[in-house]
């Protein structure tokens, strides 16, 4: 979504999923999985709603909607596809919100191939490196001669961190001369987004408040989008053969269906009526997540549903505060707001990394990324962060790649990481390919494992699944492991941020028992613990340490008072006569080192010196935006892009959806939400043209954090597999792809080793030894890995074990008794479950074949501990990554089901080397075009004879 | 006086008096029951709370009786919940009062076979003292592919954080990246 809009947030709040007149929820079984925001689709359904469930299983999620349309896992690209191609070709496209707040009428460059042209590839595509250079997906420019391809945007640019320096990037920008026609803007020529450079560095997610760079805005349109060369042309050639035939071919829904979903979206879209969609993890985790959900923002700016009451894309989620942990992120390629880590070769310096992620002559605040910068090293480093030391941005690591949390396991198993730190997460249970996870945890120096109870990850050493099987034993582990227990919510304040970008304060009930201790007391002790120990070094690389800024106040039993932590981030005036006061806004802050701030999507929330977090006045006091119950990032906006809820004069575009419009008595934006805009810009104001930043907005620039103010249709950067969401199969699928010679995502990060082997797809030899689907989810009852629902002894009692759902069909074809045992075997490992034989799983006919799906919920994991445990499903997930954003295709994998229970001890290992050698694997199978930049180990070596990792 | 009340307290006559003349309500009532209480009404406060569970971010209300945690419910206040809670938001009381949770600390061993004690102050510093020695083992200046001045350690790695408060998560990122330590990673990866 930060691609497409500029934010990767949920765009709306889920209270207004009520106002849709129409919501699709696919990728989601939202009814089980987020059951009580579930009470807003209902509400919407009492108030007229159509709700459309689009799902490989039939769930409560179905039982409420209106309709349940089964798909095959992975083809959803092609469904929505469709719809975006219906709607084009039935001209049912929002005309007046498309031409206006999208970029359907930017002309992109002559060079620019599509996947049409090229049988599954853009243009631009390097065999070498499985990864695209972007420079032939650049918008036109409107400058005569002008070479703008090079400059700026991926670090050419001397362009520095304030507005005089303009004229002088101007100067830079021309001198190239006239002579590489036609001028861009985009990607810089030549650059790789791949090995070693900003793609792998995971480019999806530093989209998360921010849209991609560009050099400027001054890009040429055609308003009457008629130009072969327009975004609107191009979209509509590249889902030229996203038919209903189509769908049905490849996702197994037949026409009537597809009418039907068709018909409620766009009679449900317009001046009057809104459609909203809602998705979850099943559209994200595939090695084409990102398109998938890029496919739906594409369809959204179509029919003109972002911005506005009931529309938008609901981003659910799935932990308290999964958003939290992206805006401050524990991710290894950001920093808080969205702010990359810089990357070597390519950031090395204040100003180039300045230049690359918020170029002063682009449109929107993006553009004043090094205020959003400076302020941040300036709360870490305090005073050692000086103009003269370019504010402490050397005290920064530096990137070369992928350093995620696959690539980190494969580098531990290998011997590369000494010390692993797990926090509330249970990688044994609930991290892909289990069995990876598990030795290569018994590879390391130390570990410290922070949880309430005595998670499989903590004693994998002693009770894990390899014990069993004798590829481990206790005894010749080296890892030194320390428990330490963790406080719970209610025993520790602090704030959460919960799925649609909402911050709420906890306060403390009680004190933690025992040695428990919160997470923020524990590292900050840590840190205490480890700057005494460098204390007096001479050490240059100690010294971002020991200059840290990390004396926070404790209360009278010692213990730190999160609030100053919130109010770091919030930011603080460090000079004039504000100094020391919080700052309002993230609109106070500058680039000279006057302000701080840890997160400047945060700012505000502490604004005049109260918590907003801990905002409380009840709902039913409030209008349904309920502005006074905790704090939305950002400025406490509740519908991001809420100018695109009037029309381009600033008028609503009807009563029943008014939301934000121009006040032109007070020369200001106002309504129910709080506008996303500048709030003094009219409507027919029209920046001159070399004028960047919030200045260089257009009135009818809804998308503020996009370098040119519009919602992206088509994407010339920010995503490293292509401008336009193109189908591919998973990196495993029984099926040949349709639609193109390229099977799968050709820039899919995959890891060719022995401990990850894959099945392949399509007519790779081997895809008939696991000739079934199978999918992962989860269940209203569990969470996640179980950590925190296998020990309580009422989850534990209402799903006490690991169940597969089958088809009545592939139970018939396989003698699976229900109720009886069934053991599971993918690629990597050989899993047991009792059969639940259902009609809520439909086989499908796929292509003239019928393709059986098994649904497991992965929640229980092999140990002594828990209440409950069973057998890790994801165990059976092999590691393949999407490119954007790095995530593991968990939805989707090939197994093979067969009656009774698994083996035990060694002949679990056995019957999975039977099968992989039955299936020929080698590391390369389903691996052939590998686009991962990551050292391979395997060798050719057949499966089947490896050695115990003791 | 006493008579009256046996009179009145006879069952059909307390059926007819209370209104309830199928004798299904309150009127069958026990002296038992009707001294039931609820146990919050014993609480000595109530706090505000969010759901630690799924990003929906459901209000919960603490009630807390002599410092401890005795009940756990919706909070009704709350525009996005409305006072419901899923059965896990519901059971979340026995996520903090637990027979098998644990609070003190655990040791095990390079090679051991068994879980040992330790007390919180030595566990810390001994974690302290691996986090430096390992953060200095591991260092990476350059690399292969001639990057100079990475300034980092390629040898601590950090998973967590989709259910840490911001608060906590933003002073593990600001030390780690402090370190020098990059591989820092949570759920959302995952």
């Amino acid at each position: 979504m930060g691609a497409s809009f500029g934010r990767g947030g949920a765009t709306q709040y889920l209270q207004d999923l009520a106002n849709a007149d129409c919501i699709v929820i696919q990728g989601s079984n939202m009814a089980e999985c987020h059951p009580v925001g579930f009470q807003w689709v209902e509400e919407a359904q009492r108030r007229g709603a159509r709700v459309i469930h689009v799902d490989p299983r039939f769930t409560r999620t179905s039982a409420i909607a209106d309709r349940h349309i089964p798909i095959r896992v992975g083809s959803d690209i092609v469904l929505l596809g469709a719809l975006i191609n219906h709607v084009l070709r039935n001209d049912l496209w929002f005309r007046d919100y498309v031409v206006n707040y999208t970029n359907a009428a930017t002309l992109v460059s002559e060079e620019y191939l599509d996947t049409e042209d090229l049988d599954g590839l853009f243009s631009g595509y390097d065999d070498d490196l499985h990864a695209y250079d972007m420079a032939t997906w650049a918008y036109l420019s409107d400058d005569s001669g002008g070479a703008e391809a090079a400059e700026g945007a991926e670090g050419t640019s001397s362009l520095g961190g304030d507005n005089d320096k303009a004229d002088e990037a101007e100067e830079h920008d021309a001198s190239p001369g006239g002579d590489t026609p036609p001028s861009t803007i985009g990607a810089a020529d030549g650059v790789h987004p791949h090995g070693s450079t900003l793609g792998e560095a995971s480019a999806g997610e530093t989209a998360g408040s921010g849209g991609p760079s560009l050099q400027h805005a001054r890009v040429r349109r055609d308003e009457t989008l008629t130009d072969p060369r327009c975004v609107f042309q191009l979209l509509r050639r590249h889902y030229e053969r996203y038919t209903p035939e189509m769908v049905e071919r490849v996702c197994g829904i037949g026409a009537d269906d597809f009418a039907y979903l068709a018909e409620s979206l766009t009679s449900n879209s317009g001046r009057e009526r809104t459609s909203a969609f809602c998705y979850a993890v099943g559209w994200t985790q595939h090695t084409d997540g990102a398109q998938i959900i890029r496919t739906a923002a594409i369809l959204q700016l179509l029919l003109g549903n972002m911005g506005r009451p009931g529309g938008g894309i609901m981003a659910l989620r799935g932990h308290a505060s999964i958003q939290g942990s992206t805006d401050i992120p524990t991710l290894y390629n950001i920093l808080p707001g969205y702010l990359p880590m810089p990357l070597a070769g390519q950031q090395d310096d204040f100003d180039s990394y300045i230049a690359t992620i918020g170029n002063k002559r682009q449109k929107g605040f993006w553009a004043n990324a090094d205020a959003y910068t400076v302020s941040l090293l300036k709360s870490w480093w305090g005073d050692a962060a000086s103009a003269q030391n370019h504010w402490a941005f050397d005290y920064l690591p530096k990137l070369t790649g992928a350093h995620g949390t696959y690539q980190t396991v494969m580098s531990m198993r290998d011997g590369g990481v000494g010390g692993y730190f797990v926090v509330g997460q249970n990688p044994a249970v609930g991290s892909a390919n289990g069995r990876l996870q598990r030795l290569a945890m018994a590879q390391l120096d130390w570990l410290v494992v922070r949880d309430f109870q005595m998670i499989e990850t903590a004693t994998f050493w002693k009770d894990g699944p390899e014990i069993d099987s004798g590829e481990l034993v206790t005894e010749r582990i080296g890892t030194e492991v320390f428990f330490l227990p963790a406080a719970t919510h209610t025993e520790k304040a602090g704030s959460f941020t919960q799925t649609q970008r909402l911050l709420q304060w906890r306060d403390k009930a009680v004190d933690p028992p025992g040695d428990a201790q919160s997470e923020l007391q524990f590292f900050w002790s840590l840190g205490r613990k480890i700057r005494e120990r460098l204390a007096g070094s001479d050490d240059p690389r100690d010294r971002p340490l020991l200059d840290l800024t990390w004396d926070y106040p404790s209360d009278d039993t010692g213990e730190i008072v999160p609030e100053s932590v919130l109010q770091e981030i919030n930011g603080r005036h460090l000079a004039g006569d504000k100094a020391g006061k919080l700052l309002g806004s993230y609109t106070e802050m500058a680039a000279d080192g006057s302000t701080s701030g840890g997160c400047w999507i945060y700012t505000g929330v502490y604004a005049d010196g109260s918590n907003h977090a801990a905002d409380r006045v009840p709902g039913r006091e409030q209008d349904e935006i309920a502005a006074k119950w905790g704090w939305a990032w950002p400025a406490n906006r509740r519908i991001l892009y809420n100018r695109a809820s009037a029309d381009p004069a600033g008028r609503p575009w009807s009563e029943r959806k008014k939301l934000v419009w121009w006040d032109a008595d007070q020369k200001k934006w106002t309504g129910r939400d709080v506008p996303d805009f500048v709030a003094d810009k009219a409507p027919d104001y029209r920046a001159p043209a070399d004028v960047g930043g919030p200045d260089g907005l257009d009135g009818i620039d809804p998308f503020v954090m996009q370098a040119d103010g519009k919602g992206w249709l088509f994407a010339p950067k920010g995503l490293v597999d292509g401008p336009l969401p193109t189908h591919y199969e998973a990196n495993e699928s029984p099926v040949t792809n349709p639609l193109y010679h390229q099977q799968s995502n050709p820039t899919r990060v995959t890891f060719a080793r022995r401990d990850n082997l894959f099945a392949g797809g399509g007519r790779v030899r081997g895809t008939e030894v696991f000739p079934y689907v199978f999918t992962t989810y989860r269940l209203t009852e569990h969470h996640t890995a179980g950590g925190m629902s296998r020990w309580l002894p009422y989850l534990a009692e209402l799903q006490p074990e690991l169940f597969c759902e089958v088809s009545p069909e592939l139970a018939a074809e396989k003698g699976l008794e229900p109720y009886g045992w069934a053991t599971i075997v993918s690629p990597r490992s050989v899993i047991e479950a009792r059969v639940m034989i259902t009609e809520r799983i439909t086989p499908l006919e796929i292509d003239g074949r019928t393709v059986h799906q098994i649904g497991l919920p992965y929640h229980w994991g092999q140990g002594n501990e828990a209440v409950v445990t069973g057998d890790a499903v994801n165990d059976l997930v092999g590691v393949a990554l999407d490119p954007n954003v790095q995530i593991q295709e968990s939805k989707v994998g090939s197994c093979d089901i067969r009656p009774g229970r698994r083996p035990t001890g060694p002949a679990r290992l056995t019957l999975l080397h039977e099968y992989q050698r039955r299936a020929g694997l080698t590391p390369a199978t389903g691996n052939e075009e590998p686009g991962d930049g990551h050292e391979r180990t395997s060798g050719d070596r057949p499966p089947g004879d490896e050695e115990a990792t003791t | 006086m006493k008579l009256a009340k046996v009179f009145l307290d006879w069952p059909v006559i307390r059926q007819v008096r209370q209104g309830d003349l199928l004798g299904r309500g309150p009127a069958v009532t026990s002296g038992a029951t009707r001294a039931v209480r609820p146990r919050i009404e014993e609480a000595d406060r109530v706090v505000q709370s969010v759901c630690p569970y799924c990003a929906v971010g459901c209000g919960q209300r603490v009630w807390v009786k002599d410092e401890r945690v005795i009940h756990i419910e919706g909070d009704d206040d709350s525009p996005i919940s409305r006072g419901r809670l899923c059965p896990k938001g519901s059971a979340s009381e026995q996520l903090v009062n637990n027979a098998s949770r644990v609070t003190t600390v655990r040791y095990r061993r390079p090679y051991g076979t068994d879980w040992e004690h330790l007390d919180l102050e030595t566990a810390s510093d001994m974690i302290a003292d691996r986090f430096v020695a390992t953060r200095r083992a591991y260092w990476q200046d350059h690399d292969d592919k001639g990057h100079t001045d990475l300034r980092r350690t390629m040898g601590i790695a950090f998973l967590g954080g989709a259910t840490l408060d911001n608060e906590e998560n933003y002073l593990i990122k600001k030390l780690f990246t402090a370190a020098g330590a990059i591989q820092i990673e949570n759920q959302a990866r995952i």
